[in-house]
């Protein structure tokens, strides 16, 4: 049975603290923490010094692939992705092949995630039979399977059909599920490259309008509203989404948003190169777009960051722009981003980051045992974060299976340490324990 | 020059106006009974056309014969969804048989672009047009058909009419034509523009009637008519009535204005055949100039060690300059 003793780590970036991890949980914090000489053979000691601890962070919205593409990633592999960025559970999204529309599917995944043992697995069930937006998939055989699925969603399509999209609010109410939206009306966004702005028009890509995702928020919003459901914005891309979001919870609306990374730090000039690394969905936007959506996490209205990490192997990047999938991977690098772009800058502290990266994430998935805070008797979810040091994104050493980082080469901020899942670590010394 | 010819944007006024300088030598070649210059013999150049386009293979195809290199067809079709031959593979493929210029012809944006950096090929790359893009060399036959009608385009007033938001030839023409000094004025109704087009630095205008009286050249763009089912007009005589160039509207044009088109051609549609045919009419022209013109990028571009044509007065240490 693993005990361990973190010596002098900075809770939630506080005053250096000791943290003791036995049976899976926190079981003692406090200064200078002594280990009986009965059990001290049995106790690994690290030295935490300079490091932060975060309670193991949570992502609602991870694409691993498995069952259907493993040539792009697996559950396996993709966890130990998630585990390396300092993550203790991932939702994973239900656009896989088969489709997660069944109690069959989501307990595959779920088992395979168990099986694999890096970080916790939350399947996501799809809201509709095969992402085709015609027929509410069986979404209460998903609540009751055994991997207990809370959160469904079509990511990748929008559930465009408003008569569906209301009916699916409704039914999860039942189970206290939420219903996920892809915000992408899909008739203004037909063959949809980029941005729709300045750029597409002089690049000759066929443009992405911000409107496209404003209508379908601003008209869930008020679904939801309407019939007292909850609903949940995946990677909200815009200043005017935001804007929604912002107006939507003035009016006490049970509405959550996520925003990325990627669009928290990139935008659409990067499409000047024609270089597909960049091509995602929803796209970069503009600085100004930028600027809101971290304006929008740091006061709330965005209530989590989510990766929307979506592994593609190589063929699908490296060819024309037109011709390449969407998506980027985002687990291993995802708090490093965070750092740079909100904690640098001085728009979060790293308790906001444990919000909006930890507890608001678990809440909305209704994970009980994840999103915890650091505190003695609660579960050993734990990971050790070094902020102070600068490394420079290899894709070659990801362990993702994919290698679609648009951050290689650059120099990032931190550096995840260790990771602890139930006072097991999954990472030690940054590498996969 | 630069290594590369991928956008009309890459282009100084002075890389500009050398080729249309060297153009004028290989135009004049045209009018000789030899019409083979030994510059870039021993020289490979590649045809790599994604997307059908007869006539723009034709020209360059003539225009590095001329040259004397050695042509190498390749068609390959495809599209977004179907993705047929891969322009990775194919670019390997043709770096292997050693080609020097590769002239690509693509139905994506930017696929010439992918390959002139993702590292597939060391070859020079002409964009040949790529999707909605941009069509460098066919801007720079427009302009040299201008330029031997208006002389120095410098302040002339250029009008370009119809489906600027689909069109490389608006995106590269706007591009050039500023840089050569002129005055560019795009027409189209508002849905055939693209957003951001006021960034452009051109002039924009809805009315083509107040357009028309003031123009040196008018430009007509192709319309297809499958955008009337994508609502971005409402029907082909609503189009012509607003848009179209006929006998009537050219009335209103000065004595000196000429008229030009990138083709094909839809008669009836953006332009009637009574103008098409008419004395302002330069569109036949534009292909002859098309091959001399493409044989200036092409000389340009592989850097010809010896003078174009023999009896010019072109001096070496230019060409040094300019490759
Ligand atoms: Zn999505």
């Amino acid at each position: 049975m693993s005990r361990y003793l973190l010596k002098k780590a900075r809770i939630l970036g506080g005053e250096a603290t000791d943290i003791y991890l036995e049976d899976g949980r926190i079981f003692a914090i406090g200064s200078d923490l002594a280990v009986a000489d009965a059990i001290a053979p049995e106790v690994e000691v690290i030295d935490a010094t300079g490091l932060i601890a975060l309670p193991g962070l949570v992502d609602l919205h991870t694409h691993l692939r498995e069952p259907g593409r493993e040539d792009a990633e697996t559950v396996d592999t993709g966890t130990q992705a998630a585990a390396l960025g300092g993550f203790t559970a991932v939702h994973a999204m239900a656009n896989t092949d088969p489709v997660a529309d069944t109690a069959g599917v989501v307990e595959q995944v779920w088992r395979l995630g168990r099986e694999a043992g890096h970080c916790d697995v939350f399947p996501v069930g799809a809201v509709t039979v095969g992402l085709k937006g015609e027929q509410l998939a069986e979404l209460g055989a998903m609540a009751d399977s055994a991997a207990r699925v809370r959160v469904f969603s079509d990511d990748g399509k929008c559930v465009a059909d408003p008569v569906l999209m209301r009916r699916a609010l409704e039914y999860v109410k039942a189970f206290d599920g939420v219903v996920a939206q892809h915000a992408q009306e899909p008739r203004l966004t037909e063959d949809a490259q980029m941005n729709e702005g300045e750029l597409s028009g002089r690049l000759g890509l066929r443009g992405w309008p911000a409107v496209a995702e404003e209508a379908i928020i601003a008209r869930d919003c008020l679904l939801a509203a309407h019939v007292g459901s909850r609903l949940h914005v995946c990677h909200l891309s815009t200043a005017g989404s935001v804007e929604i979001v912002r107006w939507a919870k003035s009016k006490g609306w049970n509405v959550t948003a996520e925003a990325c990374p990627h669009h928290l730090l990139l935008t659409d000039e990067l499409a000047a190169t024609y270089d597909p690394i960049y091509k995602v969905n929803p796209p970069l936007r503009t600085a100004a777009d930028v600027e809101a959506v971290r304006a929008g996490l740091a006061d709330g209205t965005i209530d989590i960051v989510a990766t929307d990490h979506a592994p593609h192997p190589h063929e699908d990047k490296d060819c024309e722009w037109q011709a390449a999938a969407f998506g980027m991977l985002g687990l291993e690098t995802a708090l490093s981003i965070v750092q740079a772009t909100m904690v640098d800058t001085g728009a979060l502290t790293w308790a906001d980051v444990a919000e909006r990266m930890s507890y608001a994430p678990a809440r909305i998935g209704r994970l009980e045992d994840h999103g915890r805070p650091l505190a003695e008797g609660e579960p050993a979810n734990v990971v050790l974060y070094d902020p102070a040091v600068t490394r420079t994104v290899e894709a070659s050493e990801m362990a993702s299976l994919s290698r679609n980082t648009p951050y290689a080469g650059m120099e990032l901020p931190g550096r995840v340490v260790a990771t602890f899942l139930r006072g097991r670590p999954t990472v030690l010394d940054g590498k996969l324990a | 020059m630069k290594k590369h010819l991928l956008s009309a944007g890459d282009l100084t006024r002075d890389d500009a106006e050398l080729v249309l300088a060297t153009a004028a030598e290989m135009r004049a070649l045209a009018d000789r009974p030899i019409k083979k210059l030994p510059a870039l013999r021993g020289r490979t150049v590649v045809n790599m056309f994604f997307e059908d386009s007869t006539r723009t293979r034709m020209s360059f195809e003539a225009a590095a014969k001329r040259l004397s290199a050695d042509v190498i067809n390749f068609a390959a079709k495809g599209s977004s969804l179907s993705k047929g031959e891969s322009l990775k593979d194919t670019a390997l493929t043709l770096e292997a048989m050693g080609a020097d210029a590769v002239v690509v012809r693509h139905w994506a944006s930017g696929a010439p672009h992918n390959l002139a950096n993702a590292g597939w090929s060391t070859s020079s790359v002409v964009n040949a047009g790529d999707g909605t893009h941009e069509h460098p060399t066919q801007a720079l036959l427009d302009a040299f058909t201008m330029t031997r009608h208006l002389g120095d385009l410098d302040g002339r007033r250029i009008a370009i009419v119809g489906d600027v938001l689909h069109s490389r030839v608006a995106r590269s023409n706007a591009l050039l034509l500023q840089t050569l000094g002129a005055e560019v004025t795009l027409v189209a109704p508002p849905t055939l523009f693209p957003l951001g087009v006021e960034t452009w630095g051109v002039q924009t205008s809805y009315d083509l009637d107040a357009v028309l009286p003031k123009a040196d050249a008018v430009m007509m763009l192709r319309v297809q008519r499958e955008r009337m089912n994508a609502s971005y007009f409402p029907s082909v005589r609503e189009y012509s009535r607003r848009y179209g160039l006929d006998a009537r509207r050219m009335g209103a044009l000065q004595d000196h204005t000429i008229v030009m088109h990138p083709g094909p051609m839809i008669r009836g549609m953006e332009i009637t055949a009574d103008v098409a045919d008419s004395e302002r009419s330069v569109i036949v022209e534009q292909v002859t100039n098309g091959v001399a013109v493409r044989m200036a990028v092409l000389y340009l571009l592989l850097g010809g060690s010896e003078p174009a044509v023999s009896t010019s007065s072109t001096n070496e240490g230019d060409e040094e300059n300019n490759a």
